[in-house]
C-alpha cells in the first residue's frame, strides 16, 4: 500500500516545493515545525483553554507514544527480574544501559544520596532517547526538535535541582550556600549575581542545546535531499543521497549523545546543588 | 527598499560561517590533545574518549546557540 502511495507522496512534495519556491527554504521550515495533523494526515483535536493553545499536535502524539513505549519496556524489564537476579534476552540489553547510567553517569556526578534521583534521571534518559530516535523513522518527527518540548524537560530539571538543593539546606541556607568561601570580599557581590544568573542559564542551555542539535541535523538532511528538487536535476542525487545517508548515521549518534549529555548535565547540576560544599 | 531583509540574510550567512569556524577550531584542538593524551597513556584511552565526546557535545551546544540566532535572522 505504501509503495502505491509513493507517486502521490512525490507529487505532494513536488507541489509543495513548487509552491514554496519563491520563498526558497519554506518547505524545509514546514517539515521541521509542529503540525496540527498526526503524521501530517489525520486531524487531531484542537483544544483552546484559558487563551492558551493546548491542542493535541503531532509532537504531543509522539510524546504520548514514547511515554507508553518506555513505560511498557521498563515494566517488562522489571517483571523479568522476578525469577532470578540475572536477566536474559532483552532485559539484559536494558540492564547494560541502566547500569551504565547508574555507574558512569549518576554515581560519579551526584555523589552520595544518588538513589533518590536515579528514577528521574533514568526516565529522562530513556524518554529523550526514544523521542530523538522517533525523528529518524519514516513519517516520524522528533518532538525534541521543538523548543517547547525541550523547555518543558529543562523546566523539570530546574525544579528538581532547586527542590533538591532547598530540601537539603532549607530555602535560606541554599542561597547562603551559593556564596563561595575563600575569596576576597570585594568580589562577593559579583560572584553572588553570577551564581544567581547561573541558576537560570544552565537549564536554558540544556533546552537550547537539545533543541538545536536535533533541529540542525534534520535541516541538513532536508537541505541535502532538497538540492535534488531545487536544482531540478536527477544527476545530483547520488551525491545528495550519499551525503544525506552519512548525516543520517551521524544523527543516530547525536540522538544517543544528546540524551546522554542532558542526563549527565542534569545529574551534575543536582549534585552541585545538593553537595554545596564542593 | 528591502534593506532589512537583505541585511538579515547577510548577517545570518556571515554569522553561521563564524560560528562554524569557532566550533571547528575548538573541537579540533580538543581532539588533537585527546590524541596526544591517548598516545602518551594508551590504557587511559577509554576515559579520554568518553571525556572527549562529552566536551565535544558541550562545545557543539555553544556553537548551535549561534546557529539558532542565525536561523532566527534568516527567517525574518
Amino acid at each position: 500500500m505504501l509503495i502505491a502511495e509513493l507517486p502521490l507522496v512525490a507529487q505532494h512534495v513536488a507541489d509543495k516545493v513548487e509552491h514554496a519556491e519563491e520563498q526558497g527554504g519554506g518547505w524545509i521550515i514546514h517539515h521541521i515545525l509542529d503540525n496540527y495533523n498526526f503524521l501530517g494526515i489525520y486531524p487531531l483535536p484542537r483544544i483552546h483553554l484559558f487563551g492558551m493553545d493546548l491542542s493535541i499536535t503531532n509532537h504531543v502524539m509522539f510524546m504520548f507514544m514514547a511515554a507508553i513505549i518506555v513505560f511498557f519496556i521498563m515494566k517488562y524489564v522489571a517483571n523479568s527480574y522476578g525469577k532470578s537476579r540475572v536477566p536474559h534476552g532483552f532485559a539484559n540489553l536494558m540492564e547494560i544501559l541502566i547500569v551504565f547510567i547508574r555507574d558512569e553517569v549518576v554515581k560519579p556526578t551526584l555523589g552520595g544520596g544518588y538513589e533518590k534521583f536515579l528514577p528521574f534521571l533514568l526516565t529522562l534518559f530513556f524518554f529523550i532517547l526514544t523521542l530523538n530516535l522517533f525523528g529518524l523513522v519514516p513519517y516520524g518527527s522528533a518532538a525534541t526538535g521543538d523548543i517547547a518540548v525541550t523547555s518543558g524537560l529543562a523546566t523539570l530539571s530546574f525544579l528538581v535541582i532547586q527542590g533538591a538543593g532547598m530540601k537539603k539546606a532549607g530555602v535560606i541556607g541554599y542561597f547562603k550556600g551559593m556564596i563561595p568561601h575563600g575569596i576576597p570580599s570585594w568580589v562577593l557581590p559579583i560572584m553572588f549575581i553570577v551564581e544567581i544568573l547561573g541558576i537560570f542559564t544552565k537549564p536554558f542551555a540544556l533546552a537550547v542545546r537539545l533543541f538545536a542539535n536535533m533541529t540542525a541535523g534534520h535541516v541538513v538532511i532536508f537541505s541535502l535531499i532538497g538540492l535534488i528538487f531545487i536544482l531540478k536535476t536527477l544527476w545530483v542525487s547520488p551525491v545528495s543521497v550519499g551525503f544525506a545517508l552519512f548525516i543520517y548515521l551521524l544523527e543516530i549518534l547525536v540522538a544517543f549523545i544528546q540524551a546522554y549529555i542532558f542526563t549527565i548535565l542534569s545529574s551534575l547540576f543536582i549534585g552541585m546543588a545538593v553537595h554545596q560544599e564542593h | 527598499m528591502e534593506w532589512a531583509s537583505a541585511l538579515a540574510y547577510l548577517g545570518a550567512g556571515i554569522g553561521a560561517g563564524l560560528v562554524v569556524i569557532g566550533g571547528g577550531l575548538g573541537i579540533g584542538k580538543l581532539a588533537g590533545q585527546a590524541m596526544d593524551a591517548s598516545g602518551r597513556q594508551p590504557e587511559a584511552s577509554g576515559d579520554i574518549r568518553t571525556s572527549m565526546i562529552i566536551a565535544a557535545a558541550l562545545i557543539e551546544g555553544i556553537s548551535l546557540f549561534g546557529l539558532v540566532i542565525a536561523i532566527l535572522l534568516a527567517l525574518k
